[in-house]
């Protein structure tokens, strides 16, 4: 029995990324290093406005001043040469493209294989895509229908182009340059991202979805995304990602700003699987991500699914600032590490308005030698009157050498609040594997079934096309750890 | 001057106050204590005194406490009075040979140091470090490692005197042990005395520790108790914490648990300034079981701050861990536990939870519950939460004639209940209900005396 779980174990975890492949395409690259005419050039390459170029090298200016990145998580971070990355790579820019055809055959193919829905039979499915290569936006589809009702669906370096007004309003509001280490590097050189603005009252009739990509050896990627939800307005975002193989570490550090006014919904949906470096630990993405939401008007709610499977390096926070009375904030968190693969992750509830209430939900699952942590935050200021915050972060081991960790911070300043926290730890039983046998169900199918039964709570939160992807994901990083 | 700068100052102070006293300190001190100095004040000189940066002292401000004007003793006080003229303990029924420890130095009408017919050494540490340096020697600054904390370098350079307790192999102490700690000068004084327990093979023995203030004056301790309990040894502690408003006690403890062993500390925080409680249990070898209690009652402008790791390095081991607060007025309170598996440790079983009240909105709780776990076949789980009393529970009781008043109290009675109900010197036990009946009624604000004094 141990042997065949060792044969299990051993194939899963040799197995080769799946989607470990790289396209060809002609990249227009600036040469590797970061300094004010770096941040300079990619302003100018990209044609941006004077506040926006100011506004960057404010950035790189405070950026410059920090002594090194946070240490603060458990993780063992490497030494990143700063010097030793390219800050700006586009595909090469064509003319305006009218129909697929003109797309670029190799960035087609690298979506088909992706199964990313770009062409016409996508439409049957509803999803818009805003398909971000390697930092520029190549397509984006339904732009169309999405204006009718007033959307602004479009790539960030547009948005900068067409809705100067909308940007400068919100840009650096949740997330200000100043923030943290990550966020400053990325306030300096993002390359482009997703802006997204839902007007009054309109309920967005698709999921909006952006695909992330990272491609060209040694790009860092810095995307933004900024969402504007204005009053009595609703969208559901979809991020994913999958990344070709590298050898190289790479380096991610992303924004991503929510801003739901009165009565505004907003639900954001992620899916992470960047390659999580090979079986020896080798190579791998480094993703420092700040993502933070804040419901600004009462009433308003904002909800982060996640399900992190990939990168070498896992620094991510989504977080809710409650400033609405009655505002609602969800997290909901499924986070795998196998083999050499590092993950803080968690998130912080800040709690300001009355009666605003927060959930979180967190399933570590380790694996390998890896190390999986939960780090949150639930703080409730002085006049969050009648808040409340529920939080639940469990933790499965499967294997010996790995870790799980949790690091919750509850902050209490006021008597009306309720607070509460819980947290196991625990390994797969025996049992369990065995009354599966017992029913003529093989080891590693039992234990993809009892990872989904855990993992269910927040699958179950994900858009259906993204619980498929999902559910797939945790398969094939886990079946068989059980050793 | 920012806090940093003052901070730096009043660390120069002491790194001074020891440069100037060190050859006092060596010369009245015996070679086992002595050896650890030069290493301590070096560790301080680095570590300087914990300030809010520090993760593990985030919720506690230790800054305006230091910053304070104190006197620092290197010889005991002459006393002219009779211990028993100043200080009574009345807990009714409570039988125990007491030990006093009088602003940190041992006090006695009889020897330094006694050792009774079954062998029990007890007495003075600087006493017992002189005559017995193998046995003192063996665990001195063994548990209680200078290089991680500031406080307990700073202790371990300055300590002269405490408590020491031996326990031979197969002793059963019939009289429960009961140490008093009584602060008691004219002028404010920095108090930094040390205790070492020693728990041999199978010997079991119960320790009622109790810290009183008995002048209105400020006073600082800076405490360091290692504990070291050998196999299948048993041992009781519970730790009453009853000081004034300008008292702050900082208490280290360090216990190191041998195969089979079991250790259960309860601490009942009534009253105090700051006190800050670092607990850290290390389970050495297999089969080893650990509880950890805590209850702090605060109001006014106290801070109560318990910070605790339980390290399970061995398999087979149990530990629970249980703190719960009420907080009123100003009060602020905050948890730290920490539960360390490592690697290896497999079928652990360890818990832990913190329950808080607020009674009021200026109240503030902190509370960080941290598992870090290293093995997979582990049994973990933490809870905390922080909040009021049940609405509906209150409402049960008033619709069956209780009022609000009395079903509040009911309420946190039972609340506080859990962790009184574990303390396992049943005298002790009952005189804690009580008074912690009075206080949650507000009947007994402060009890300048001995807890088991006031009634």
């Amino acid at each position: 029995m141990e042997k065949e779980q060792d044969t299990i174990l051993q194939e899963v975890t040799e197995n080769d990324y799946k989607y470990g492949f790289t396209s060809d395409i002609e990249s227009d690259s600036i040469p590797k290093g970061l300094n004010e005419d770096v941040v300079r050039l990619i302003s100018a390459k990209k044609n941006e406005p004077e506040w926006l170029l100011e506004y960057r090298l404010k950035a790189f200016a405070y950026w410059k001043g920090l002594k090194a990145a946070p240490q603060w998580a458990h993780l063992k971070l490497p030494e990143i040469n700063y010097q030793d990355i390219i800050y700006y790579s586009a595909p090469k820019q064509r003319a305006k493209l009218n129909s697929l055809d003109e797309v670029d055959p190799e960035l087609l193919a690298t979506f088909n294989k992706l199964g990313i829905p770009l062409d016409e039979q996508k439409i049957m499915s509803g999803v818009a895509v805003d398909a971000v290569m390697d930092s520029v936006s190549v397509k984006t589809t339904y732009k169309k229908t999405l204006a009718e009702l007033g959307i602004i669906f479009c790539s960030f370096s547009e948005a900068v182009q067409d809705y100067p007004d909308l940007v400068k309003k919100f840009l650096g509001t949740v997330v200000p340059y100043r923030d943290n280490y990550f966020a400053a590097l990325n306030s300096a050189v993002f390359s482009d991202g997703s802006f997204c603005y839902i007007p009054k009252g309109v309920r967005c009739p698709m999921e909006l979805s952006t695909y992330f990509r990272i491609n060209a050896a040694n790009t860092g990627q810095f995307e933004r995304t900024l969402i504007v939800a204005d009053d009595a307005s609703y969208v559901s975002y979809l991020e994913g990602c999958t990344a070709p193989q590298r050898d190289e570490n790479q380096l991610h550090a992303a924004i991503v700003e929510i801003i739901a006014l009165e009565n505004a919904q907003v639900k954001y949906s992620t899916v992470q699987n960047w390659y999580p470096g090979d079986k020896n630990g080798k190579g791998g993405i480094y993703n420092f991500v700040t993502k933070r939401g804040i419901c600004k008007g009462r009433n308003s709610k904002i909800s982060w699914t996640q399900v992190e499977t990939g990168s070498a390096i896992t620094w991510k926070y989504p977080s809710c600032i409650l400033r609405g009375d009655n505002s609602v904030a969800e997290f909901y968190s499924v986070a795998v590490t196998n083999n050499f693969q590092q993950a803080d992750t968690g998130t912080k509830m800040i709690h300001i308005g009355k009666n605003s209430k927060s959930t979180i939900i967190s399933k570590g699952i380790s694996a390998g030698k890896s190390q999986n942590s939960y780090r949150g935050l639930v703080r409730v200021t002085k006049n969050a009157a009648n808040a409340r915050n529920f939080s639940q972060c469990d933790s499965l081991l499967l294997g010996d050498k790995c870790g799980a960790h949790t690091f919750p911070y509850i902050e209490v300043d006021n008597k009306s609040a309720i607070v509460e926290h819980e947290a196991t730890t625990s390994k797969i039983g025996e049992d369990q594997i065995f009354y599966c046998n017992q029913r003529g169900i093989a080891t590693e199918d039992a234990i993809g079934l009892i990872v989904n039964g855990y993992a269910k709570e927040v699958l179950n939160q994900l858009p259906m096309e993204f619980a498929v992807e999902a559910q797939k994901l945790l398969q094939i990083s886990l079946e068989g750890s059980v050793g | 001057m920012s806090f940093i700068a003052k901070m730096l100052d009043v660390k120069e102070e002491l790194l001074e106050l020891y440069e100037a006293n060190s050859d006092t300190l060596n010369l009245n001190s015996s070679e086992v204590m002595n050896g650890f100095r030069e290493e301590a004040i070096m560790q301080f000189r680095k570590k300087g005194i914990p300030t809010r940066k520090n993760e593990d002292y985030k919720y506690t401000e230790l800054e305006p406490v230091f910053q304070k004007d104190y006197k620092y003793r290197f010889a005991p006080k002459k006393i002219t009075f009779a211990v028993d003229d100043i200080f009574k303990c009345d807990v009714p029924e409570l039988d125990t040979k007491i030990l006093i420890l009088l602003n940190g130095w041992f006090i006695s009408d009889e020897a330094q140091l006694q050792e009774l017919d079954n062998g029990v050494i007890i007495g003075s540490l600087a006493e017992a470090a002189k005559q017995y340096p193998d046995l003192v020697g063996e665990h001195y600054g063994q548990h209680a490692k200078t290089s991680i904390d500031g406080l307990v370098a700073l202790n371990t350079a300055f300590a002269q005197d405490g408590i020491f307790i031996y326990v031979p192999k197969n002793v059963v102490v019939a009289h429960d042990i009961q140490i008093i700690n009584i602060l008691l000068d004219d002028e404010s004084l920095i108090v930094q005395h040390r205790n070492l327990f020693i728990m041999e093979e199978n010997s079991e023995a119960k320790l009622v520790i109790c810290d009183h203030t008995l002048s209105e004056s400020e006073f600082l301790t800076n405490s360091v108790t290692e504990i070291v309990a050998k196999s299948n040894s048993r041992l009781d502690i519970v730790k009453m914490q009853n000081e004034h408003n300008k008292a702050t006690q900082l208490s280290s403890t360090f216990i190191s648990q041998k195969r089979s062993s079991n250790v259960s500390t309860n601490i009942i925080s009534l009253h105090g300034g700051m006190i800050r409680n670092n607990v850290q249990v290390v389970m050495e070898e297999e089969g080893c079981e650990n509880s950890t209690f805590g209850l702090f009652l605060v109001d006014k402008k106290q801070h109560v701050s318990n910070h605790t790791i339980v390290e399970h390095a061995s398999p087979n081991c149990r530990s629970t861990q249980k703190f719960k607060g009420v907080l009123d007025d100003q009060g602020t309170g905050a948890f730290n536990g920490r539960i360390l598996v490592h690697p290896d440790a497999q079928k652990t079983e360890a818990f832990q939870s913190n329950n808080n009240i607020l009674l009021t909105d200026e109240a503030t709780m902190n509370t960080k519950p941290m598992l870090e776990i290293y093995a997979d076949d582990v049994k973990c789980s933490h809870g905390a939460t922080v909040g009021q009393l049940d609405e509906d529970a209150l409402f049960y009781l008033r619709t069956r004639g209780i009022g609000q008043r009395e079903a509040r109290l009911m309420l946190m009675f039972a609340f506080a209940y859990e962790i009184i109900g574990e303390i396992k010197v049943i005298p002790l036990r009952d005189r804690v209900n009580d008074l912690v009946e009075k206080r949650l009624c507000g009947e007994l604000s402060r009890c300048n005396n001995c807890a088991m004094h006031c009634g």
